[in-house]
């Protein structure tokens, strides 16, 4: 069994997407529970995997004992467990907490919401701990094709806002597929530590380094990196409550870590400025997604935009690519994710109260859901010792280290445009208003989901020296 | 030689503690103020407990895991942070015992959220006090700026949510600047420890690096510490209840930021390398304005507590005048007046919220026979206002004095030109309060009110305040031994290099 860990949490969550339906049509209600113990066990897999990664090295695993480079290989060292068991569990949490709203009709029937969010899911995880450039596309499909699906399942408004999502990611995963080609026609293979070693004797290729754009291209469309995060916005403005709260946290942070592993093995090797784009892209985004934030009223769009600005910290990070701001990218991958998860609930929860998504006076009716709010808030404002303080250090750390004071400045900035959109959020949500409408708190799992990621939110900044120093830190480029 | 203790870290354990069973016992008056009360006596006790090591040289250290790797989340009470600690805890105490009287007689809303953010604002500021190096500093600062938001807003009026925006605004704005001047720091020395005397590997840095790295830590301490031009969110965080003005507007929270500032000039960059950048005399303007616009401000306003606030911005820079000058005198000078401006401005605030109880008066125009009727509430208010303006045998007028003496011997003539005037506008901001307090009723100014003097939970901790006011000023050293600290901070920096 020891030897199957690295690819147990896909097979799990394969299992579980294909049991839900066979088992919905007898007993609809075991699909939420099937659901997130399914999820719970791809966490608690990939957590061991990423533990015995740390202690004894990378874990490499040949499927179907096909050994590398003609077989698929899967691969977990402390950067692609850490982000398998980051997406693994706050999906847990989330597909838990969401259980109350989908239950009243937030989002497409049980079963099916249920059976394409494992489907994201395994995509996602696939994605992470392949270590074989096709096989992410494959991964790449399987949860772009169930995320349009979900965002789509609302109707209305949400169907156009699928319809751009479908259109983009499509020329997203295209630019992947290219990209893919040409590294394949460049070195004749397709397993990423191979092209890796294959690329340093045709760096001057320019099929490699066409290769090289392209697939940065179609990751960072996946990613909703500006200036290509068009579909973003309105998916998560438009998709019904619970698929947003599922989607936002995890959905981008996949693509983001096939960008950060393909800039420090293969694309970094290309003779073009790739990582400088990708950390300069970053920068803008950081301020377009700050400014657009600042000016919604609506709060959902609000947290989509802030996702944008929140993506360009990562970017920023894989961009700069020396230890620091890699690190502090993959670390703000994790806040992001807890961050964003408590806030989408959070105002997901809100709007399950009868309030719309313009929330106000919550603080008295709502006052656990409200401190883990503004905790999650609190850490996107980068305050210590929330998780994003950090992050945010990191990053900016490495844009010192690596003679950008521009970059650190931008990320400053960013800060502050963090603090601006979310006490307008909070400020409304905690203080303002004395009008008592008597609506209580909200359900207990999501209240029980909001606790855990507030709790983790700051568990993770309390903690981010040894995760730095002993999870990511062994699989960094040098870490002084 | 630091000696490894569990001593600081107890010294943060009552108010964290307090903050959780406060929201616990929400339910509970009684048990929830005797918590608070409790919590502030233990942190006093605690850090008490520290000033002997501290003075002995051999400050009590504890450091924790990790904040990011080789920089460790550490504290180590040494004079300089203890002073600050033990004056913000002390008062605390007092103010605890104010304020539980206070909100019960006007009834305030959300108690709870009232006293559990007042325990977590006393936790960062002697976090503050007791930072061993820049990022825990760092982090103990952000917390102090958030926790004292709800105390800004409390009142939930739209008034005192425009006082809280401008509030964060400034504060997140300036812990930004900080922020960068520590991560910029860290590249720099590769170290973010305090040495006394200076961080040694800064000083190979250019000077226009220096002048830049000065400039945000001066920013960022400077919203906090109110200097001109950044002063602006004092006046308008009056809109808080007074207690909070007491203790966190004119000690806790303002005084976070001078000791930053000390810390800074002390610790980081060191008095000797500024002198030679020059950047000393840029310090002692930047103060000298500030000493003078604050007083010259305060002059017309009407309501007593924005006119507090002035004079707090003008005396805090009282402060940042000795720390800028840096010679030991002037140093220990800045280090005392920081204490004694905390009781004496204590004690005005009090009597301002007593005065808001009692008579329901915030106008100074309508306090015509206020005193006639609050005899002791008055009659203290006269006495912390001569000892603030630097009448000995007051408090203010040892440390004024070490501040003039320090100033002048380093030939900051401007600096000892603000002292002076400042001291002429201060008696001419107070005097008038004083006379019409004290004049017949029934004028046509307005009448004073009615009833007598506040509840007895408000007078007493305004009479201890004044008191102790007066003892610093005869005994300096002989209450809490305040001045030996202020020395032993101030030679400890002169001795680094």
């Amino acid at each position: 069994m020891r030897q199957h860990l690295p690819i147990l949490p896909v097979v799990v969550t394969l299992g579980g997407a294909l049991l839900i339906p066979i088992v919905a049509l007898g007993a609809r209600r075991v699909a939420a529970p099937l659901a997130c113990v399914t999820a719970g066990l791809a966490a608690v897999t990939a957590a061991l995997a990423l533990a015995d990664a740390v202690a004894s090295g990378p874990l490499r695993y040949a499927v179907g004992g096909w050994a590398s480079p003609w077989g698929i290989e899967v691969v977990v060292d402390g950067l692609s467990g850490f982000v398998a068991v980051a997406i693994a569990s706050v999906a847990t949490v989330v597909l838990t907490a969401s259980g109350p709203a989908v239950r009243a009709g937030y989002g497409p029937a049980g079963p099916l919401f249920y059976t394409l969010a494992l489907l994201v899911l395994l995509g996602l995880l696939g994605m992470v701990v392949s270590g074989d450039l096709f096989n992410v596309f494959v991964f790449l499909e399987v949860s772009s094709i169930a995320s349009y699906a979900l965002v789509a399942s609302a109707g209305g408004r949400a169907l156009a806002a699928a319809f751009r999502y479908v259109v983009l990611g499509t020329v997203g995963a295209s630019f992947y597929l290219l990209g893919v080609g040409f590294l394949y026609a460049a070195t004749g293979t397709l397993n990423m530590a191979d092209v890796a070693r294959l690329a340093a004797g045709v760096s001057a290729s320019p099929l490699l380094a066409g290769g090289a754009v392209f697939v940065a291209v179609g990751l960072a469309i996946k990613m909703g990196l500006f200036p290509l995060h068009a579909w973003l916005p309105d998916a998560y403005t438009h998709a019904p409550a619970p698929v947003v709260s599922f989607l936002a946290p995890v959905a981008t942070k996949a693509a983001a870590y096939v960008l950060a592993r393909s800039l420090l093995q293969v694309i970094g090797q290309a003779d073009v400025p790739v990582a400088a784009a990708v950390a300069w892209a970053g920068g803008a985004a950081v301020l377009f997604g700050g400014v657009m934030a600042a000016r919604q009223t609506d709060a959902r769009r609000l947290l989509a935009y802030s996702s944008v600005s929140q993506v360009g910290y990562i970017a920023v990070g894989l961009g700069l690519g020396n230890a620091p701001g890699v690190a502090g990218a993959y670390l703000h991958i994790l806040n992001h994710a807890l961050m964003k998860a408590a806030l989408f609930v959070a105002v997901g929860a809100v709007a399950a109260r009868g309030g719309g998504v313009a929330v106000g006076a919550l603080g008295r009716e709502m006052p656990v859901t409200a401190a883990c709010a503004v905790v999650a808030a609190l850490s996107m404002v980068g305050v210590p010792p929330a998780g994003g303080f950090f992050s945010k250090w990191y990053l900016l750390e490495g844009s010192l280290a690596a003679g950008e004071p521009v970059l650190a400045a931008v990320l400053l900035a960013g800060s502050l445009l963090g603090a601006v959109y979310m006490y307008r959020l909070t400020e409304r949500v905690w203080f303002a208003g004395a009008e008592r409408r008597e609506r209580g708190e909200a359900p207990a799992p999501v209240v029980a989901g909001l606790v855990v990621l507030a709790v983790a939110s700051v568990a993770v900044g309390v903690a981010s020296a040894p995760i730095v120093a002993r999870v990511l830190g062994p699989a960094l480029p040098a870490l002084d | 030689m630091d000696a490894p203790s569990l001593l600081p870290a107890l010294a943060l354990a009552p108010s964290a503690a307090a903050a959780i069973l406060i929201v616990a016992l929400r339910r509970r008056p009684a048990a929830r103020d005797a918590v608070s009360v409790a919590a502030a006596l233990a942190q006093t006790a605690v850090v008490a407990a520290m000033a002997p090591p501290a003075l002995r040289g051999a400050p009590p250290v504890w450091a924790a895991i990790d904040l990011v790797p080789g920089v460790p989340l550490m504290l180590r009470a040494d004079a300089l942070g203890v002073l600050f600690a033990l004056v913000a805890s002390a008062l605390w105490v007092l103010t605890t015992i104010y304020s539980i009287g206070y909100v019960r007689a006007l009834r305030e809303p959300s108690q709870t959220r009232y006293f559990a953010a007042f325990a977590l604002c006393l936790l960062a500021t002697v976090g503050i006090a007791l930072s061993a190096n820049l990022l825990t500093f760092f982090c103990f600062f952000e917390v102090l700026t958030v926790a004292t938001y709800p105390l800004v807003v409390h009142a939930g009026t739209p008034e005192a949510t425009r006082a809280g925006r401008v509030y964060l605004a400034y504060t997140l704005g300036g812990g930004t600047a900080l922020l960068a001047a520590v991560v910029w720091t860290h590249a720099l020395a590769g170290t973010l420890d305090f040495v006394p005397g200076g961080i040694a590997a800064l000083a190979a840095a250019g000077p226009g690096t220096l002048w830049a790295l000065l400039a945000l830590f001066v920013i960022g301490c400077g919203v906090k510490a109110a200097i001109v031009p950044l002063h602006t969110w004092l006046p308008l965080a009056m809109i808080a209840p007074t207690p909070v003005s007491a203790l966190l507007h004119a000690v806790a929270v303002v005084k976070a930021g001078v000791f930053g500032l000390a810390r800074v000039v002390g610790h980081v960059f060191g008095p000797a390398p500024l002198h030679a950048l020059g950047a000393d005399t840029a310090l002692v303007w930047i103060a000298v304005a500030t000493i003078v616009g604050g007083s010259l401000a305060a002059l017309p306003q009407d309501n007593l507590k924005r006119l507090l606030a002035f004079s707090t911005v003008s005396q805090l820079s009282y402060v940042v005048l000795g720390l800028a000058v840096g010679a030991p005198q002037a140093f220990a000078g800045a280090l005392l007046h920081l204490a004694s401006h905390a009781l004496l401005k204590i004690t005005l605030f009090f009597c301002a919220g007593a005065i808001h109880v009692a008579a329901h008066v915030d106008a100074i125009s309508a306090m015509r026979g206020v005193g006639r009727r609050m005899p002791l509430t008055m009659g203290a208010f006269a006495v912390a206002a001569a000892m603030l303006a630097g009448l000995p045998p007051g408090a203010a007028f040892a440390s004024k004095w070490q501040l003039l003496g320090g100033a002048a011997s380093a030939g900051a003539w401007a600096g000892v030109a603000a002292l002076l005037a400042s001291t002429v506008l201060t008696i001419a901001y107070f005097a008038p309060i004083v006379v019409r307090a004290f004049a017949p009723d029934g004028g046509e100014d307005g009448d004073g009110g009615h009833g007598g003097e506040a509840p007895a939970s408000l007078v007493v901790p305004l009479l201890l305040t004044a008191a102790a006011g007066v003892a610093l000023g005869l005994a300096p050293d002989g209450l809490a031994r305040i001045e030996s600290l202020a020395r032993a901070a101030a030679h400890a920096v002169g001795a680094g290099r």
